[in-house]
């Protein structure tokens, strides 16, 4: 039993760096289309959201609302950018295009695979939360040099989510699953973790809930750091992402050796 | 180092409570290219797999390379190429890429495996596709590269899962000869087939499997001879039953597979004689092969 963990578990601490280079060398062939379809969206919904209900509900905290969701657009687009490269194209690795199938002949273990796809996605979500983060402080609603405490929490953050889409594209028998995740568990994500409106607006189990999810911590993170304010509790933020990134990685990986090493 | 490459030992396999695999033993020695032969859900795949320490024996020991498997697979997939039944070659690279990609698997750097990428393009004939995108190739050309691919490592073992199939028979000679050429630089080869042709042309040794058992093993001419030792008249375009009573008695063994009586005689010509006047019948006489010795084996054809 202890041999088979090992068969599965990461071999070494350098492997997933080939995994990654991999999917970088894919990427850099449609980088350009890659950056704009990542970004075009969140800085649709800051910029959308940020003027048109700005004017109504005017400040938050102290703060112009484009400025307040910014933070959240932020982690939100790490969210969805790590999500996204999980769930569709490294489900598609693993399924379709059996490029799983053809590393796992080599020396490396579906741990190291699996790693190099985390660190792959966490890479996209950094992207795509730091051009946010790059375009809200040109325009003067985020602070410099603040916002340089936000960068390894974006990274973090994708970390978090593509672990956790990790052990649903373990358990996906298809693509159709996948919508599940978004609507039950993304979007619901999004309003309860404060990305659009300070959790203080919602009920009292509700505000209870949102402790337990890893978008509330990382925007409670990352809003700080881009409104040019201390964040409290960063060691609980820190350990929850941390958390969310390294647990569902050992589950995925089991799941994983059961459904490809039957 | 062992002149043993692979040693299963009483392997079992089964899958949703139906054996696949049913106490299997073999022994491929070094240097020689060792065939599983069988049809379709035979059990080829599983045994690759097993052998590759991609699926775990329910039962039995596998020792691949003078490594217990899976425990150690690791280390011996270190030293093992492999061609997998299904393609899976990245689609969106270049045929260079795919090979620089997966050198780098091997813990390669990025000089090291530029540096033998022209010879194995060269060994898989694709020296002028190096730029190609994979999308681009042939059937055949993607085999080719799945190969060279397999070599990067310069593997002791490879281990192939139905080489050829799906190729067009020029393509799979060639394929044959690069495999003849591989045996002669001292490579072990193990490869899962159903085609009689291709074991009987390449492999040293076989066994042959039928729903997970080896019903046969040996060198494919030496099997022949054991099993069939004569020639081997088809006859088609009668009643086989009919025909079955007639030659019988100068035929050592008749075997009626759907249409074709198959007629084994060790003294064809008095079979003929015996058929004259028959019209409407066509014969064909041939040596004996492998397809023969499974059909005696199992009392069924093989290939359809
Ligand atoms: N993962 C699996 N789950 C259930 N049954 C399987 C699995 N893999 C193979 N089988 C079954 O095992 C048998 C042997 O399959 P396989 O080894 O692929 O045969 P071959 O390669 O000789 O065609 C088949 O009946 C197949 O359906
Ligand atoms: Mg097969």
């Amino acid at each position: 039993m202890r041999e088979l963990c090992a068969a599965a578990l990461p071999a070494n601490a350098w492997n997933w760096i080939a995994v990654w280079r991999r999917n970088f060398l894919a990427w850099k062939k449609v980088a350009l289309a890659s950056i704009l379809g990542n970004l075009a969206d969140p800085m649709i919904y800051l910029f959308g959201l940020g003027f048109g209900l700005g004017v109504v509900v005017g400040r938050i905290d102290g703060a112009p609302y484009v400025a307040f969701l910014a933070g959240g657009m932020v982690a939100t687009s790490a969210m969805t950018a790590a999500t996204f490269e999980t769930i569709y194209a490294a489900f598609a690795r693993m399924h379709a295009q059996r490029t799983w199938e053809a590393i796992l002949y080599t020396q490396l273990t579906l741990g190291d695979i699996v790693l190099g796809e985390l660190a792959w996605a966490a890479t996209k979500a950094f992207l795509a939360g730091t051009g946010i983060t790059v375009v809200a402080t040109l325009l003067g609603y985020a602070a410099w040099p603040s916002i340089l405490y936000a960068l390894p929490v974006i990274a973090l953050t994708g970390l978090a989510f593509a672990s956790l889409a990790m052990v649903i594209t373990a358990l996906a028998p298809s693509y159709d699953y996948f919508v599940f995740y978004q609507t039950l568990v993304l979007t619901p994500m999004l309003f309860l973790c404060g990305a659009v409106f300070p959790v203080a607006q919602l009920p009292n189990v509700f505000q209870l809930a949102a402790h337990f999810l890893p978008l509330a911590h990382a925007i409670d993170l990352i809003r700080p750091a881009l409104l040019g304010r201390p964040a409290g509790d960063m060691g609980l933020h820190i350990g929850a992402l941390c958390f969310y990134a390294v647990l569902p990685f050992f589950l995925s990986v089991a799941l994983f050796r059961r459904r490809l090493m039957p | 180092m062992s002149t043993v490459a692979i040693d299963l030992a009483g392997v079992s396999k089964t899958y949703e409570g139906k054996v696949v695999v049913d106490g299997l033993s073999f022994r491929v020695a070094a240097g020689e290219c060792f065939g599983l032969l069988g049809p379709n859900g035979a059990g080829k795949s599983t045994i690759a797999r097993m052998v590759l320490g991609m699926t775990s024996p329910d039962a039995g020991e596998i020792t691949v390379l003078g490594v217990p498997v899976p425990a150690r697979a690791r280390l011996a997939r270190a030293r093992i190429g492999v061609v997998p039944q299904f393609d899976n070659l990245d689609l969106e690279f270049t045929v260079r890429e795919n090979l620089l990609v997966f050198g780098r698997y091997f813990g390669m750097s990025t000089r090291e495996v530029e540096a033998i990428i022209p010879s194995l393009l060269e060994f898989a004939r694709l020296e002028s596709k190096a730029h190609a995108r994979v999308s681009e190739l042939s059937g055949g050309m993607k085999r080719r590269l799945t190969l060279a691919r397999a070599l990067i490592n310069d593997p002791q073992l490879i281990v192939m899962d139905e080489p050829t199939t799906g190729l067009d028979p020029h393509a799979r000679h060639l394929i044959w000869e690069r495999l003849r050429s591989l045996l002669a630089s001292g490579k072990t080869i193990i490869l899962t087939t159903h085609f009689m042709e291709e074991a009987e042309r390449l492999c040293d040794r076989l066994c042959v499997l039928e729903n997970g058992r080896k019903i046969a093993e040996g060198h494919p001419h030496a099997l022949i001879e054991e099993q069939i030792g004569c020639q081997v008249i088809e006859i088609y375009g009668g009643n086989p039953h009919e025909l079955h009573s007639l030659i019988s008695p100068y035929a050592q063994r008749t075997e009626v597979s759907g249409e074709t009586l198959f007629c084994y005689a060790p003294d064809p010509e008095r079979v003929r004689l015996q058929l004259r006047g028959h019209a409407g019948l066509r014969l064909l006489q041939r040596p004996p092969n492998l397809e023969d010795v499974f059909l005696r084996l199992t009392g069924r054809e093989m290939e359809k």
